[in-house]
């Protein structure tokens, strides 16, 4: 028997439905969605019988294909055909040859490229836009979607129907032209960094947090390695996630609890996904281009490289953050950078620095007071340290937030 | 040795994932019941979609997604002692994981 690829069913399925929603058009995507599914799950029953076949992705293709092709013989009118292919695949003379085309491996990738623009429909909220990647791009069920955002499958299906009525009614891939390609990228940027970042500080499990960073990256790198969408921002952006990737086998330890940087063991960091980082940071700098995600990279390269915390180079990293602050001006970043500064010139400097970012914003943001209580500890300012774990704690957005604040907190019982 | 009959009922819809790990359960599954040497034959899947013909007038209606919950999906043959035996052997088959269920019937001697 062969053995898959981990999730080779999910990407499968997003493959077919990217190639299916060409042939029956964008009104018909539940369709797509349908015909995929029956070739996953005709698999599902032939090959535990049969074994695996020599090319699991042509086997599933071609049962797609006939069953496309059942569909669009069976259909009475022309609606079940994308409307500019009507005309071909009413034809029994030219069916076959028109699907066969459509299936075709280059035009494949192109599909589910666009596919993904498609999604990232700018009229959409983002966790819509986020859900949909990750059903049709992703090939996840409701119920692994509902995990990852740690909702309900009912809220997660509803949300992702009216997403798919927005998206259904307003075009279809194909008619995205390369110039709306350009102009949805940041777009799709940003859904794939928020994809990210529910896998890196999310709260669902380890194992779904790993899935959802690995689709980020594996969507990232179809628009890297797209002529028309590999642009210095799409490197540098799958630069970042690269880097950021080969810092999660550290984030937990064996309780599965969250740890700080400093205390994260950076032998386990993975070294070929660094490399590849580093190399893809090189590759963003090349043309005029700078954007947000080049100055995060470059932070993110800054602290996969450092042989340890103390030899990071944190005043290097203040600069960075100085920079991002002309893209970025946000009170997080600015938080980032007091606590970089902190680094080099002390707790009582970034104490001040903290305090001069005070605003409505970050009095809401559990690491605004995660951030404070450390450094006031730092300092000596037991009692000060002590009431923003407190303030932190209430703010804390699930268990493992939750767990890794009580247990700083009491360390810091320990220490005094 | 008597046989039976496994008509595999299905579940719950799955996901593209939960599919992938299904695959792989009853590949193990069914190795394990031919190593145990029970098993007459594997089966053959059935079709999504079929047609009901009932009654005197032979009223044809479509038959039910076979992905849908309770519907038969498959079939195999199994050889063991008795009912109890052959209830025995289903212990360990997937299709409980996901909701489904497995008919065991004897499969009556001439």
């Amino acid at each position: 028997m062969n053995a898959l690829e981990p999730h080779f069913f999910r990407h499968e399925w997003a493959r077919l439905v990217a190639v299916l929603v060409r042939v029956f058009g964008a009104g018909n995507l539940a369709l797509a969605e349908d015909v995929a599914q029956d070739a996953l799950f005709r698999a599902m029953q032939v090959w535990p019988i049969e074994g695996t076949p020599e090319s699991p992705s042509a086997w599933l293709t071609a049962v797609a294909k006939r069953r496309a092709i059942d569909e669009l013989r069976k259909a009475r009118t022309q609606e079940l055909a994308a409307p500019e292919l009507a005309r071909m695949l009413d034809s029994e003379w030219t069916r076959a040859g028109v699907v066969e085309e459509l299936f075709a491996p280059k035009p494949l990738r192109d599909d589910e490229l666009r596919m993904m623009f498609w999604l990232a429909q700018p009229r959409l909220p983002e966790a819509s836009q986020v859900a949909l990647v990750l059903q049709l791009c992703s090939g996840f069920g409701e119920d692994e979607i509902a995990a990852a955002f740690l909702t309900t499958p009912a809220a997660i299906a509803k949300r992702l129907q009216r997403a798919k009525a927005v998206v259904t009614t307003s075009g279809a891939p194909r008619e995205l032209a390369d110039s709306d390609l350009g102009a949805r990228l940041d777009v799709v940027h940003r859904a794939l960094y928020l994809l990210f970042n529910e896998g890196y500080h999310g709260a669902s499990e380890a194992v779904m947090r790993t899935d959802l960073c690995r689709e980020a990256l594996r969507l990232v790198m179809l628009l890297v390695d797209h002529p028309a969408t590999s642009t210095p921002t799409t490197v540098a952006l799958a630069a970042l996630l690269h880097l950021h990737a080969a810092r999660l086998p550290s984030r937990l330890d064996a309780n599965g609890e969250l740890l700080p940087l400093f205390e994260q063991r950076r032998e386990l960091w993975d070294r070929e996904l660094v490399a590849r980082g580093l190399e893809l940071l090189d590759r963003s700098s090349e043309g005029d281009d700078a954007s947000a995600f080049h100055l995060e990279a470059a932070i993110a390269a800054c602290h996969a490289t450092a042989p340890s915390f103390e030899a990071t180079p944190w005043k290097h990293i203040v600069r960075l953050y100085d920079a991002l602050l002309v893209f970025t001006p946000t009170p997080v970043v600015a938080l980032s950078r007091a606590i970089a500064v902190a680094q080099f010139e002390g707790p009582e400097r970034g104490l001040e620095e903290v305090a001069a970012l005070d605003c409505e914003e970050l009095r809401g943001y559990v690491f605004y007071h995660a951030a404070l209580a450390d450094l006031s500890a730092r300092a000596h300012e037991t009692t000060a340290a002590r009431a923003h774990y407190d303030r932190a704690i209430s703010l804390a957005r699930n268990a493992s937030e939750r767990t890794f604040l009580e247990r700083r907190a009491h360390e810091l019982e320990i220490d005094h | 040795m008597s046989e039976f009959l496994y008509l595999y009922r299905n579940g719950e819809k799955l996901s593209p994932e939960q599919m992938q790990q299904q695959m792989g359960k009853w590949m193990t599954w069914l190795k394990d019941l031919e190593t145990k040497g029970v098993l007459k034959s594997a089966g053959q899947p059935l079709e999504r979609s079929g047609k009901l013909v009932s009654g005197a007038s032979r009223a044809v209606t479509d038959g039910l997604f076979a992905e849908a919950k309770d519907v038969i999906g498959g079939y195999s043959i199994v050889e063991a002692k008795d009912i109890h035996h052959a209830v025995e052997l289903t212990a360990g088959c997937p299709i409980f994981g996901v909701g489904g269920g497995v008919e065991v019937r004897p499969i009556a001697k001439m």
